[in-house]
């Protein structure tokens, strides 16, 4: 244990005027762990990321272009937004395809577990792209956001396989609108 | 006849007595290093520097606990202004005092009640604020209710920390945080040495991430009220834009009245009781119900601390205790250990020396072929004036374009001044590393 203040110097100097700005030019922890996540992004061959402004690290786009299971053939974009508090929170995660999915609503809210109640500082960017990624072969109907969707995949998954396909050539499903999204 | 100026108090006969028997004497619990001497009560009436960072529930009770033990050059720091909710128990303000600032209402209430007490305000965010202002302090206490906030505080008191060659830690560099934090009938408060003890990234699994309802539940399963105004709050707000095109604002009551209104309706349909305005301000501003007994039992904890760090008479808390009155009274002491892994305190920059005019290039080749990193694919990425610059990424492929120019491009063209800090991310460590880039006219590298 230190002795912290030696009373010979204790009279600590009044604020520098036009102070040094390391401390607006110091490193947050949530960016140390940002860089180390995107340097080390091991994205499936299925998967792209674009960066708006190169300069901010804590906003971008995952496209996703599934090449098995029901999506084959369409182009998804996913905005990710890192916050400050992250990895202590994770990040925000929107699809901003409107998508004919039981588990992304029309909003483009994303219902995967890791992104909210399973969300653990040990996972990374990596892992949310993971789920993503699934979310696309494996749809889950026993956790709908689009409760439509998910009782028609729960029970006749041929016609959920014709509507997804209408869905992404652009066109209605029921009284829903999709833009195309076939590449 | 005497002169009527008395700010050190001393009219008061007999004011410091209790804090002489303290200071002025030995006993069998000092600290190793204690030395009675009147110089102590001096330095702490006249010299000690003590930051209050929050001028909320936690840090009315400092604000008044600290200017009492005698503490008198205390800045208090908030970018709140005064609700009417507040003044249960944050007793510093008064109903006249609603929509002023926190940090100046609390300052000159002390400042008029504290006779000697010279209390400065800061209405501003602690980010407003750069390292020669908190350089300044001997002690730092933290009353905030914001993870993102305490972990910026503990990383600028890191950043703080001075090494020599042989990486001894300068003791004089070193400000201890000490910290409260109180939720309902529960409270901690924690001693951290920056750079010597667990600091607040170690143990950032003692606060654990708030509760998120599943999506899926809250769209379509809701069985608790929170569930019907989380729902309001995710789908409805954006969708149906009451108010225009703007955020929530948990402070406006015409955006809570009607998010009360559209949970009630859902909560009807779904036989859920229990929707109100109370509820629905608490679940939008997530405010964790505040006790004052809570916060009075840590805020004193706190003080007491502080007065044994200023004043070394007796050995400081080692280092984080515990406080729960939810059935009886229940408190517990541990030391709270240091993670190797930290990536705010384990991870001092280690110096790199380059020219200027050296190119980014060579600071990546020099990352790559150094014997002692040998790194494979390094990811560079900077602060400059608060804003993140993106040096160099190579495995994200639409990055590397972007930045590749940057290789080309000389240190200081890319805005790096001397002592900027670089974070380098490589497959070879299990962490970003720091780096300091210190320009030397000589040498290319060391
Ligand atoms: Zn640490």
């Amino acid at each position: 244990m230190i002795k912290l203040f030696s009373l010979k110097q204790q009279k600590k100097d009044e604020v520098a005027v036009g102070g040094s700005h390391a401390g607006k030019s110091k490193p947050t922890a949530a960016q140390l762990r940002l860089t180390k996540d995107l340097n080390e992004l091991q994205l499936p061959k299925t998967c792209k990321t674009e960066f708006p402004d190169p300069n901010n690290l804590l906003k971008f786009k995952l496209i996703i272009n599934p090449d098995e299971g029901y999506y084959v053939g369409g182009e998804f974009t996913f905005s990710f937004t890192v916050g400050l508090s992250y990895p202590h929170e994770a990040p925000k995660v929107k699809c901003e395809t409107r998508v004919y999915h039981p588990n992304i609503d029309l909003e483009g809210n994303v219902c995967l577990n890791i992104l909210r109640e399973d969300w653990k500082p040990v996972l990374t960017i990596n892992s949310v792209i993971y789920g993503i990624q699934y979310l696309f072969l494996e749809p889950n109907p026993e956790d709908p956001l689009n409760k439509e969707a998910a009782e028609v995949l729960s029970t006749n998954k041929r016609q959920f396989s014709q509507n997804v396909v209408r869905s992404m050539r652009g066109g209605y499903v029921g009284s829903v609108y999709f833009e195309r999204c076939l590449k | 006849m005497e002169v009527d100026d008395c700010d050190d108090g001393a009219r008061w006969s007999g004011r410091w007595n209790h804090l002489q028997k303290i200071l002025e004497r030995n006993g069998p619990f000092v600290h190793p290093d204690f030395e009675p001497s009147p110089d102590i009560l001096d330095f702490m009436l006249n010299s000690c520097k003590v930051l209050v960072v929050g001028a909320g529930g936690l840090g009315c009770e400092l604000l008044k606990d600290l200017s009492l033990m005698g503490l008198r050059h205390i800045h208090v720091i908030d970018m709140d202004t005064i609700d009417l909710s507040n003044l249960n128990r944050q007793f510093l303000f008064r109903q006249c005092d609603i929509g002023k600032p926190k940090a100046e209402v609390a300052a000159s209430f002390i400042n008029k009640r504290v006779k000697g007490s010279k209390t400065f305000s800061h209405f501003c965010r602690i980010q407003d604020h750069d390292s020669s202002f908190y350089k300044q302090f001997h002690i730092v206490v933290c009353g905030l209710d914001s993870i993102v906030a305490r972990r910026w505080i503990n990383g600028m008191l890191i950043s703080l920390l001075e090494y020599d060659e042989d990486g001894n830690l300068d003791p004089s560099s070193l400000i201890p945080l000490v910290d409260g934090g109180t939720e309902g009938f529960k409270g901690n408060a924690r001693v951290i040495l920056p750079g010597m003890n667990a600091c607040m990234d170690c143990t950032l699994d003692l606060y654990p991430p708030q509760v998120n309802f599943p999506m899926c539940t809250i769209a379509h399963t809701p069985r608790q009220p929170e569930h019907c105004i989380e729902y309001v709050k995710i789908f409805q707000w954006e969708k149906e834009k009451p108010f225009g095109d703007i955020a929530i604002d948990g402070d406006d009551p015409d955006h809570i009245k009607w998010i009360c209104k559209a949970a009630s309706t859902r909560a009807d349909e779904y036989g859920i009781q229990g929707v109100n305005y109370r509820l629905t301000q608490g679940v939008i501003k997530r405010i964790i119900p505040a006790v004052a007994s809570t916060n009075a039992v840590i805020a004193a904890a706190c003080a007491n601390e502080v007065f044994k760090l200023a004043t070394s008479c007796s050995i400081p808390l080692n280092n984080y205790m515990v406080f729960n009155d939810t059935n009886g009274v229940y408190t517990y002491t541990f030391e709270a250990e240091r993670n190797e892994q930290c990536l705010a305190c384990n991870n001092t920059p280690r110096n790199l020396s380059f020219k200027p005019d050296a190119l980014l290039r060579e600071v990546v080749d020099f990352l790559c072929q150094d014997n002692s990193l040998q790194m494979k694919s390094p990811g560079l990425t900077t602060t400059i004036e608060g804003l993140n610059k993106t040096l160099y990424m190579k495995n994200i492929p639409s990055l590397e374009a972007a930045t590749r120019p940057n290789l080309s491009k000389s240190l200081k063209d890319l805005g790096i001044v001397d002592g900027q800090e670089v974070i380098v991310a490589d497959v070879t460590t299990p962490n970003s590393l720091r780096f300091k880039i210190k320009f030397n006219d000589d040498v290319t590298s060391s």
